[in-house]
């Protein structure tokens, strides 16, 4: 019992960083049709930012100033990167996603060559770093920390897109974003925050990771992107509750797997990801194919 | 002027000028300093050159489902890994011999190309690019971590030695292994040409056109697709092997995301769908990411101040930003530049001129 108690919470937190990557990648996807390869980097550059800060700035004010730098940085690269290379390829779709790949190699090499390619490690204040008594279990308090994370952004986005004149247009644009502009609204600010928010999650993703790793490395965003791709093939581009639901199957799949046998966790994704798609007939955005 | 012009377009005319000159590349001693480190002829610098012309293969490859068929796959390196890893567990762990472990690494990596292309190319476009992108890392961490004593995991492997022949053992005969490199590329650039020439290569260039319009005409896409990826799968899972006797054992690093990408970077960098670009791109990549690193360690750069020197000093820094300024500003890639046409525009209007 205490195993299964162990292994979901672990579950759990995981699927909350595949989510927090993922539904950034989900809503660019399905807004803009960007399959954003630097997504990955973003997620590394919060890591670093946090890091850095957190390394200045000990205890919990550091814990705090690195999630609110990561956040920061995240959405900065983010925004830098929608309107520097996003925004002057308009129109040229496959090129969109061509610069993000060029970024999503340059970007970690970058990190790599400020912060060295050892992974550097990540002290975490006391109170975090301890472990919760659950019937018996004893869960890493880090794991809560990232799943109330990852639940209140789950809430604030479903708020944000079902409640907010901005989420409107977010949701109108994914559904169809020729009649938005037909309709006299500009949907390249849609974009510009659309990016912006997505890099804020994947930089505070990137921090959690660091707390959750206690390390942070160079090639830490990129094993994310991987897992997060799934997450929205499964999840359906442009959906949060879909996003939400597949990071919580494919983290629970991956750490019972590797319970079972190590490395079986990553095969096992794979191998649900496949079974997924031989059983649906549809497409990413959960139209009939 | 004009006839040397007209003889130069003959397309076979030129390929048979620029491989030929390629083959009797060994025999030459001149050397170009600041190129490369010694003569021609010195097995460093054909060791080098062999890469190239692999990675001038793989790409050719890779271009056959990106730059002809429009399908842009981010699995090509399960493929490059199964012909090398395929080849080395049956040499050093069954103890076959190498060509029957070749051509067993060849028929594995096919099957399992129709198996995975089967499944993925289900869904269409980018959806097509993440599932891909799944499947590789899936491979990746099974060569990494699935079973240590029959990969070697992070290490890689070395090819058992007495399962080379004699030809293509030692430092001697790196000029035999170039020449194998060189045949492979050859291998690649025709079968691809040919198939670009034949009808199913058409459907295949109609499909990177408009996919809609060929479902429209009768035809089913999903086909031609699955054609294009398995020859390619066959392609690259042969370049696994060369490239595996040229580095004389398996690395891990062609199961990365990194390496596929990096077979994306070297055809949109030579000009994607065009006729030589990607041989010039795989040739320039395969060049700068062997010297890059050499150039590293330069006394140039490391003069440099910190801030410009560490940047500086990541190949993959380099290509990824040369490869964001090659997409912004020269689309056609390298080729693209001097005029090269797409293979499409080829057919279109340029036969008849």
């Amino acid at each position: 019992m205490t195993t299964v108690i162990l292994l979901t919470a672990t579950g759990l937190g995981l699927a909350a960083l595949y989510f927090l990557v993922a539904s950034g990648l989900s809503l660019i996807f399905g807004l803009m049709d960007v399959l954003n390869f630097a997504h990955g980097a973003f997620v590394s550059v919060g890591g670093y930012v946090g890091w850095t800060v957190a390394d200045h700035l000990s205890g919990t004010i550091g814990l705090f100033g690195a999630l609110l730098a990561g956040i920061a940085a995240g959405a900065a690269i983010a925004a830098g990167t929608e309107l520097a290379v996003i925004r002057p390829l308009y129109g040229r779709p496959l090129d969109q996603v061509l610069a993000t790949v060029g970024l999503g190699l340059a970007i970690p090499a970058l990190l790599q060559a400020i912060w060295g390619a050892d992974s550097r490690t990540w002290l975490v204040p006391g109170w975090l770093a301890g472990t919760v008594d659950i019937a018996g279990a004893r869960v890493p308090s880090v794991r809560f920390l990232l799943i109330g994370i990852a639940v209140a952004l789950l809430v604030g986005l479903r708020l944000l897109l079902g409640r907010t004149r901005a989420g409107l247009i977010v949701r109108a644009g994914v559904e169809d974003r020729a009649m938005v502009t037909a309709l006299g609204i500009d949907v390249r600010r849609a974009n510009s925050a659309v990016f912006a928010l997505g890099g804020a999650a994947a930089g505070l993703a990137g921090v959690l990771y660091g707390l959750y790793q206690g390390s942070v490395s160079p090639g830490d965003g990129t094993s994310l992107l991987i897992f997060a791709f799934v997450v929205v093939v499964l999840g359906g581009a442009g959906s949060i509750t879909g996003t939400a639901l597949a990071a919580v199957a494919v983290g629970l799949v991956q750490q019972y797997a590797d319970y079972a046998s190590a490395s079986l966790g990553d095969e096992s994704v794979v191998i649900l990801l496949a079974a997924v798609l031989l059983l649906r007939r549809r497409n990413l955005q959960g139209r009939p194919a | 002027m004009s006839r040397v012009a007209k003889l130069w377009r003959t397309h076979w005319l030129r390929a048979l000028i620029v491989f030929a000159l390629l083959y009797f590349l060994p025999y030459s001693t001149l050397s170009i300093p600041g190129v490369f480190d010694g003569p021609l002829d010195a097995p460093g610098v054909l060791q080098l050159l062999a890469v190239c012309l692999v990675f001038a293969g793989l790409a050719i490859s890779y271009d056959l489902l990106f730059g002809h068929t429009g399908v842009m796959s981010f699995g090509h390196g399960i493929f490059v890994t199964g012909g090398m890893y395929v080849t080395t567990i049956l040499v050093n762990h069954a103890g076959y011999a190498l060509l029957p472990s070749a051509a067993i690494a060849l028929v594995v990596s096919l099957a399992a190309s129709l198996i995975l292309g089967g499944v993925a190319l289900r869904v269409g476009g980018i959806g097509f690019a993440m599932v891909t992108l799944a499947f590789g890392q899936a491979v990746s961490i099974l060569v990494i971590s699935g079973s240590p004593q029959l990969t070697g995991g992070e290490q890689g492997q070395t090819l058992n030695g007495s399962a080379v022949p004699a030809a293509l053992d030692g430092v001697r005969n790196t000029a035999n292994l170039y020449w194998i490199a060189l045949a492979y590329l050859v291998v690649c650039a025709l079968a691809v040409w040919g198939l670009a020439a034949s009808t199913p290569g058409r459907v295949m260039r109609a499909i990177h056109e408009n996919e809609r319009r060929v479902e429209v005409l009768g035809l089913n896409p999903y086909l031609f697709k699955l054609l294009a990826f398995a020859l390619a799968a066959v392609l690259a899972a042969g370049g696994g092997i060369i490239y595996l006797l040229l580095l004389g054992g398996a690395t891990p690093s062609v199961s990365t995301s990194n390496f596929t990408l990096s077979l994306l970077v070297m055809v949109v960098l030579g000009g994607a769908g065009r006729r030589w670009g990607a041989i010039v791109g795989g040739l320039v990549y395969g060049y700068a990411s062997q010297s890059l690193t050499r150039l590293s360690g330069a006394s140039a750069i490391s003069g440099l101040p910190g801030v410009l020197r560490g940047p500086l000093q990541q190949p993959l820094f380099l290509l990824g930003a040369a490869f964001v300024l090659i997409v912004f500003f020269a689309p056609g890639g390298l080729a693209g530049r001097f005029g090269a046409k797409t293979i499409t525009d080829e057919y279109r209007g340029g036969l008849r001129s």
